[in-house]
């Protein structure tokens, strides 16, 4: 990011007045960013923002309420941000938000496949086109395009939403609403036992290991999760493709206009499950019956959360 | 061989309290021919009905879900259904991505003295299930295993 001396000169302004920023610093090695919490000046230096920082960070919003933070968003985050302040998950006066620009992150997915082995990487250098990585001993030249996020190549929001410090140039997209659910129209036109067929085998490779849950925003319920609760007994502890492919569909339902496809659930799920298609595929439905997006308007009320007595695009059944 | 096979298939029909299960009340007073594959569950009010109880009924094994509640403006907490009818508008247009037939599962309005059209309803909803045939089974899911030991029984 060009601008990162301008962030850091609003992070450093604003810390008196806080007690804690978040961002992003380096990782256990130069391919991963990791969370970073500055709290004192010092921290501020390590601060770094590129394609690599990938987290949202608004996940640690709400276990934080109560405290002054500030937090450093891409447009995706931003949108996490407005949709825990639609639901009075945090409080506005207590978040600073600091917003730029982004250019997309990157996917480690994709870097691991052309990569390989990512267990020794000596360097990597990010710039807008490139990623260039060495790994073992040898140097890998990446596209930028070949490893970018998926959600970045059709991102709508590259800015942040909303913002009490902007660093920065705003970035341009042309991307539309459309242009980012091809994937699930694709998906979509297939038979129906192809399609079950497919969820059989992909959720058969869940660990339950709930990382996706535990990196999800708007997962806000935590120890109270219906995933481990025995009362209501929603699932059981087994291993059993039934309870894994039950809890995604939870997932999804519980996220049903509320999910600002920051993707950040499918990035963190160690085994690669597809599971950002059911989100994305309420949302399409979302937009589609309530013509409504989540996280761009922090007095708007989520849809599921209210009603209409007539409304516009739901018919009654003939019969 | 089990001795429903091919007559009936598993069909579960969730009903609010106050209208709906009313209706089909009265459609057996008023003795209407119905069809016999739906189980009823009574519910308080269709806006209490969670759309993962029909994905869960859906998985454990059943080959279709009907819920049925009051028309909208009558429901007995004013605005149960109209919640409701957000909820499983988005569940009917959910199912497809999961491998699941959409016509699996409906939402309907049926009220106390409403009995034919629950006649009508249940019957209508019940050849739609027929059409469709048996739901894709997940191996091991709740129902199956207990249909196997209800067949051993037999
Ligand atoms: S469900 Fe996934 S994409 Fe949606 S907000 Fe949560 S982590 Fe982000
Ligand atoms: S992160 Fe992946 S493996 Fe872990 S619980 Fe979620 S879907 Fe399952």
């Amino acid at each position: 990011m060009q601008n990162l001396k301008d962030l850091k000169e609003q992070v450093r302004k604003a810390l008196p007045e806080l007690d804690v920023v978040i961002g992003w610093t380096g990782g256990y090695d130069p391919l991963h960013a990791t969370p970073h919490f500055i709290r004192r000046d010092e921290d501020i230096d390590k601060l770094q923002v590129n394609a690599l920082c990938v987290h949202n960070l608004a996940t640690y919003l709400p276990s934080m309420r109560g405290k002054k933070v500030g937090i450093i968003v891409k447009g995706c985050d931003s949108r996490s941000v407005v949709e825990l302040l639609q639901e009075k998950l945090i409080d506005r006066e207590n978040v600073t938000i600091f917003g730029f620009g982004c250019n997309g992150v990157v996917d480690q997915t994709k870097i691991r496949r052309i990569v390989g082995d990512v267990g020794n990487i000596e360097s990597c250098e990010v710039s807008g086109s490139e990623v260039k990585v060495s790994a073992s001993g040898t140097e890998h030249k990446l596209a930028m395009s070949d490893v970018l996020s998926d959600k970045c190549a059709t991102c709508r929001y590259p800015n942040a939403v909303l913002s009490d410090h902007f660093a920065g140039d705003e970035v341009t997209t042309t991307a539309t609403f459309e242009d980012g659910y091809k994937d699930v129209e694709e998906f979509e036109v297939k038979p129906e036992e192809e399609k079950f067929g497919f969820w059989l085998k992909e959720m058969d490779r869940c660990i339950r290991c709930y990382a996706c849950r535990n990196a999800c925003p708007m997962c806000v319920c935590r120890d109270h999760c219906v995933a481990q609760s025995r009362d209501p007994h929603w699932l059981s502890q087994e291993a059993h493709v039934r309870d894994k492919w039950m809890f995604q569909v939870i997932h999804a339902y519980h996220l049903a206009g509320r999910c600002t496809e920051c993707g950040e659930c499918q990035r963190a799920c160690p085994v690669d499950i597809p599971i950002l298609l059911f989100k994305k595929k309420m949302n399409k439905e979302i937009k589609d019956v309530f013509d409504y997006e989540a996280g761009i308007n922090p007095d708007a009320t989520p849809p599921l959360m209210t009603f209409k007595i007539d409304e516009d695009k739901i018919t009654e059944r003939k019969w | 061989m089990p001795i429903l096979e091919g007559k009936e298939l598993r069909i579960v029909g969730f009903l609010c309290n106050w209208c709906s299960y009313g209706g089909a009340d009265t459609a057996g007073v008023g003795r209407f021919k119905q069809p016999t594959d739906l189980r009823v569950i009574k519910v308080p009010c269709s806006g209490r009905i969670d759309p993962l109880f029909i994905v869960k009924t859906l998985m454990a094994g059943a080959d279709g879900v009907l819920v049925s509640g009051c028309h909208p403006r009558d429901c007995h907490y004013s605005e149960g259904n109209y919640y409701a009818r957000r909820r499983l508008e988005m569940l009917k247009r959910f199912l497809p991505i999961m491998g699941i037939d959409p016509k699996r599962f409906d939402y309907t309005w049926v009220s106390a003295s409403e009995g034919q059209r629950w006649q009508e309803v249940v019957t209508k909803f019940t050849e739609q299930i027929h059409e469709l045939g048996a739901a894709p089974k997940i191996a091991g899911a709740e129902a199956e295993e207990t249909l196997k030991l209800m067949e051993a029984a037999l």
